[in-house]
């Protein structure tokens, strides 16, 4: 042992990724060495209250009855409902939510701070109430949805689409705000150059600005990607529940808390296994220190 | 330093004086009247009834505080075996008030109390003209049913089984509550729902009585929980909803005699 033993290793994450993404400059070199105790006590209490919990999962899991109960009907049906949606939540919310980011971190306007709390507001709103205004907006007596199943004969709620609807409401925000904040550290100073050498706003956002805040762009979309894949509240509100078609994973668990608690428990380990598997995965490919 | 545990101290012997206090209590037994407040978890369904029979109660014992929480019957059992701490339950079904007997948390056997059964609810006026359980199988009418796993979604299939109707819901929801919005809402154009839960919103739906109703009527029992911080309590208001005037205020609102 040398003298430096109780060394805590932290890794870099998903913020520092953004910032460091943006300002082009060094990050500030995280590595080994002594963290003074008085970070060190809240850090461990802090992952302790984080990790407890998980814990008390694996310990009330019903191991033996294991293979039986992840291949019971309907358990794949909705673990793939889930990732299907989430992907689909995720890409409508990079496609939309980027270009908002980029006007509200590039471009003053009146009403900006305004437009900026509205789309934080999915954040503060509780979900069940998010599924309510949906329902108000694009159910069959909706706003849009009303004129959308006279003109087309098209009604939303309690299809797959209001599962995707649902969610990318609930967790766009995540990314948009993860977007800005990158976009906000990155110097707009490589953007004008490439104007002053005939780029188009478009080209410069193209060819400069997107690859500058790539990696923000990537720990938003997994923040939303995940976020997404945890819905509940909107999701039952709006989309229902019916296996196969809107009956997600965390539906699934809910449902299954209902009658069988041990089912639950199974249901929300696989979700969990699944989704720190993929998070992991990405993370390797996209945000890994260097 | 000093002064919290100055506070921790204070608040150990105030934890025991209580402790005592409710010894005293119990010790009495029920003769003596209720005071302080009563935490009472009911289903869903008791949501208006119980409102009501809660103010009768405070208003026939003053000095009482009547609390509710309202929830998904199999909810409730699961936080009362949690050890949330409560002093009445009252469950929409035997199945959910067992996982409290099985578990040892009842302080007497839990007694039916009232009886609740099925109606069609459909928007005011009803549109699609339901007279029955097999016009809900009809192409393009959307049906909200409750999920297996909860009372009202049992008796669902139930009543379905005997009318040997097949149908796909829309939706199958978690409780009966949430299928009713969907109706008022106007997102389905019908729902299997309780009988009071149609009735305490009559001015946007309409309750369709059907014949194999009958076939899946619902049992509420209730009973003081073994836990219960304030017994004298909770036996009183438990005694108090198997009262001549608690059986009034729930049949007007469309329950049926145990």
């Amino acid at each position: 042992m040398t003298d430096r033993a109780p060394v805590i290793m932290i890794d870099g994450d998903l913020p520092t990724a953004a910032s460091r993404a943006g300002t082009g400059r060094r990050a500030p070199a995280a590595g080994p060495g002594r963290v003074p105790l008085a970070l060190a006590l809240p850090a461990a209490a802090g992952l302790a209250f984080l990790v407890l919990p998980l814990v008390g999962l694996l310990a009330r899991t019903p191991w033996s009855q294991l293979p039986a109960r992840l291949a019971a009907p309907g358990v794949v049906d909705a673990l793939r409902l889930s990732l299907v949606t989430a992907t689909a939540a995720t890409a409508v919310s990079v496609v939309l939510g980027v270009p908002l980011a980029w006007v509200l971190a590039r471009r003053t306007f009146p009403g900006r701070r305004l437009v900026r709390a509205l789309v934080t507001l999915p954040l503060v709103l509780p979900p069940v109430v998010g599924g309510v205004a949906l329902l108000l907006v694009f159910g069959r007596r909706g706003l849009l949805g009303g004129w959308l199943a006279s003109t087309f004969g098209v009604t939303v709620p309690f299809s797959t689409t209001a599962v995707v609807l649902a969610e990318t409401f609930v967790a766009m925000p995540f990314l948009v705000i993860s977007v800005e904040g990158a976009l906000r550290a990155a110097d707009a100073r490589y953007e004008e150059a490439a104007a002053t050498l005939g780029a188009t706003p478009w080209t410069a956002f193209r060819r400069v600005t997107l690859p500058l805040v790539t990696p923000g762009l990537v720990a938003g979309a997994v923040l939303c990607w995940a976020r997404a894949l945890g819905e509940f509240g909107a999701t039952i509100t709006f989309a229902g529940n019916f296996p196969g078609r809107t009956q997600t994973m965390p539906l699934a668990v809910y449902l299954a808390l209902e009658s069988d608690p041990a089912a639950a428990i199974v249901l929300s380990l696989l979700l969990l296994a699944v989704s720190v598997a993929i998070l992991a995965g990405l993370r390797e490919r996209w945000i890994s220190t260097p | 330093m000093r002064h919290l545990r100055t506070g921790t101290v204070a608040g150990a012997v105030a934890l025991v004086l209580t402790g005592a206090g409710c010894a005293e209590h119990r010790a009495t037994g029920s003769a003596s009247q209720p005071t302080g407040s009563v935490t009472v978890l009911a289903a869903a369904s008791l949501t208006e009834s119980f409102t009501r029979i809660g103010k009768d109660f405070e208003r026939a014992h003053p000095g009482v505080h009547v609390t509710f929480s309202f929830g998904g019957s199999s909810t409730l059992a699961q936080q009362i075996t949690a050890g949330a701490p409560a002093d009445v339950f009252a469950s929409a079904s035997p199945s959910t008030m067992k996982q409290v007997t099985d578990t040892g948390l009842a302080a007497r056997t839990p007694s039916v109390f009232t009886r609740n059964q099925l109606v069609i609810a459909v928007p005011k006026g009803n549109p699609k003209r339901i007279t029955g359980l097999a016009d809900l199988a009809a192409p393009g009418v959307k049906v909200a049913l409750c999920a297996p796993a909860v009372p009202c979604g049992a008796a669902a299939g139930t009543v379905l089984d005997a009318a040997h109707v097949t149908l796909t819901p829309v939706t199958l929801e978690q409780d009966v509550k949430a299928a009713l919005t969907k109706v008022r809402l106007g997102e389905v154009d019908a729902a299997l729902v309780y009988r009071t839960d149609a009735r305490a919103v009559a001015s946007q739906v309409d309750g369709v009585e059907f014949a194999q109703s009958a076939s899946a009527v619902n049992d509420y029992l209730v009973v003081a929980l073994r836990n219960s911080p304030n017994p004298t309590g909770a036996e009183a208001f438990a005694d108090y909803v198997r009262s001549a005037a608690a059986e009034a205020v729930l049949t007007g609102a469309g329950f049926q005699r145990p």
